[in-house]
């Protein structure tokens, strides 16, 4: 294992603070709802939410909570910035995640509402999955998969979304928007449709059919570019100074991306309240694995967590790996490429917090690695195999990685790893079809006995 | 040659509100120039030692510039330009 660089937390820079209009006009808007309308004010600051701002990651610039993803001056992106010191002693936080609901609701101190939402399709508490199969079959201590293809549209993307429309409401839209590489697609289409918002999905046209068909199929304006994933991306990031429409990773990207801290979170929980020992997580835009990173460091510092960040190990597709090429380059940017892989749920060849993912794992002592698409197909047979989990391509991308680490000896034999599985393997059938094969035989005896092998006999149980 | 900047949102408020501006120049640096001679506080903006921002992607005839020569990547006449944040998406 590499040895680890000094821990500092991401994004929660101590940046001056702002004396910008918005700020003010916000925070007297907070102090009205507390103080000057004193009966209803008192319930109010009972329940007054710890989310406070929108904060810059490069240049600490804060912002009131508006429909805004980027800083004015910098150009750096805007975070959701929280005050948890009222939140109690962590034995008394404990009890309350625990008495909460069966969903990402549960961490509703840690998402960025002022008060929690109501809302429909419940997403979130996906299993996790302890595999001695596939800890035995790689030769490493202890695997767990956390299965998130476990959610309404089978892929974390529910998570995000729900935050992203949650929020959208409550700012008023009417109109969700995303660019999408097939996934979030699926998530927003369906969610607008739960709750009752206008939907425009915008995706890259060659996607995988039965990610095409799953989106379309929930009413949605499906949008069909003739460009790859940055290309669809450029256009809606152009599209949302156009359009008043909340784009759930575009103008809401602050709020939507909060949904991810919910996969640490959840891990955690369901470890007892422990740190695994490493994670193993794709990355495309980054953004999940940041995220990640950032639940566990959040809750570290609350005392809910003992220990230090887990390495944290990304993965991507070779065919689409910029910021695995910069990882072994050695450089704190990151260059655009063209994406040519079949692990389309992960082809951002223009990464936005790409960045951030290289920071997380050179900080955590961890790596990114990418895989070949003959071995994102093997990850995804090894996955199933073992485990019984089938997963699209960019599962078959992380188990690949994890194999990758095992078999380069990253892994020490006492360690407790957990696998993101982030989504379901019948969104990316094709990838698979020339893997699988039938024995075809006519309805008997002998036709059965001609064409299928048969293993030696085994004694009855 | 004359070519035409699209301008984010973001930086509208330094271009009294205009969403796109034509500029002549034969590279993307020498637009930007010519930009930043225009609008007064843009430069610092989108530059931090001369160089772009590390979060402001920058396309010309919808191709991200990295994909060129980058700053000097030439531009014909009638080229398009967009300034666009880098973080979107994903």
């Amino acid at each position: 294992m590499k040895p680890r660089q000094p821990f500092q937390t991401f994004g929660f820079g101590n940046g001056a603070n702002s004396s910008r209009r918005q700020v003010k006009a916000w925070e007297m808007r907070r102090s009205f709802q507390t103080s000057a309308n004193p009966g209803r004010g008192f319930l109010l600051r009972k329940d007054l939410m710890p989310v406070t701002a929108l904060k810059c990651k490069e240049c600490g610039e804060t912002y009131g909570l508006e429909a805004i993803y980027v800083c004015e001056h910098c150009f750096g992106p805007l975070e959701v910035a929280y005050d948890h010191s009222r939140l109690g002693d962590p034995a008394e936080l404990k009890r309350k995640i625990q008495a909460g609901p069966p969903s990402i609701w549960r961490y509703s101190d840690f998402l960025p509402f002022e008060q929690r939402p109501k809302t429909a399709l419940e997403v979130g508490m996906t299993p996790l999955v302890r595999s001695e199969r596939l800890a035995e079959r790689l030769g490493v201590g202890e695997v767990f998969v956390k299965n998130d293809a476990a959610n309404p549209t089978h892929s974390f993307k529910d998570r995000v979304v729900k935050i992203a429309l949650a929020k959208a409401r409550e700012l008023g839209y009417g109109v969700v928007a995303c660019a999408s590489t097939g996934n979030l697609a699926n998530a927003v289409a369906a969610h607008a449709a739960a709750a009752g918002l206008d939907s425009y999905v915008f995706v890259p046209a060659d996607l995988e059919e039965q990610k095409i068909l799953a989106t379309g199929i929930y009413g949605t304006k499906l949008v069909a570019v003739r460009g790859n994933y940055d290309d669809v991306n450029r256009l809606c990031t152009e599209l949302s100074a156009e359009h008043p429409w909340a784009f759930v990773n575009v103008n809401l990207r602050p709020y939507y991306s909060e949904g991810s801290k919910t996969l640490g979170y959840e891990v955690a929980e369901q470890l007892g309240f422990s740190l695994p020992d490493r994670v193993v997580c794709p990355v495309a835009s980054g953004s999940l694995f940041t995220k990640i990173a950032r639940g566990f460091s959040d809750w570290i510092e609350l005392g809910l967590l003992e220990g230090e960040l887990p390495v944290f190990n990304g993965a991507q597709a070779a065919g689409c790996s910029p910021v695995a090429q910069a990882f072994e380059a050695g450089y704190d940017i990151v260059r655009p490429v063209r994406p040519d892989t079949i692990a389309k749920s992960l082809a951002i060849g223009n990464p936005a917090d790409g960045v951030f993912a290289l920071d997380v794992a050179r900080q955590t002592g961890g790596s990114v690695d990418s895989v070949t698409d003959e071995e994102i197909v093997d990850g995804i047979r090894l996955l199933a195999e073992t485990t019984g989990i089938f997963t699209e391509t960019a599962g078959g991308v992380t188990t690949a990685v994890l194999r990758k680490l095992a078999e380069r000896g990253d892994i020490g034999p006492d360690e407790r790893v957990v696998l993101y599985i982030t989504g379901d393997g019948l969104k990316t059938l094709d990838a698979i079809s020339h893997v699988v094969s039938t024995y075809e035989i006519e309805p008997a005896l002998d036709s059965f006995a001609e064409t299928v092998p048969v293993a030696a006999e085994e004694p009855v149980r | 040659m004359t070519v035409t900047v699209r301008i984010p949102a973001q930086l509208r408020s330094l271009t009294n509100g205009e969403g796109e501006t034509e500029v002549e120049a034969g590279s993307v640096g020498d637009a930007l120039e010519a930009l930043f001679e225009r609008y007064d506080g843009l430069r610092d903006r989108i530059t931090e030692n001369g160089e772009l921002r590390r979060f402001v992607n920058v396309y010309a005839g919808g191709e991200d510039i990295r994909f060129g020569q980058g700053l000097a990547t030439p531009l014909g006449d009638g080229d398009e330009i967009t300034i666009l944040p880098a973080v979107a998406g994903g």
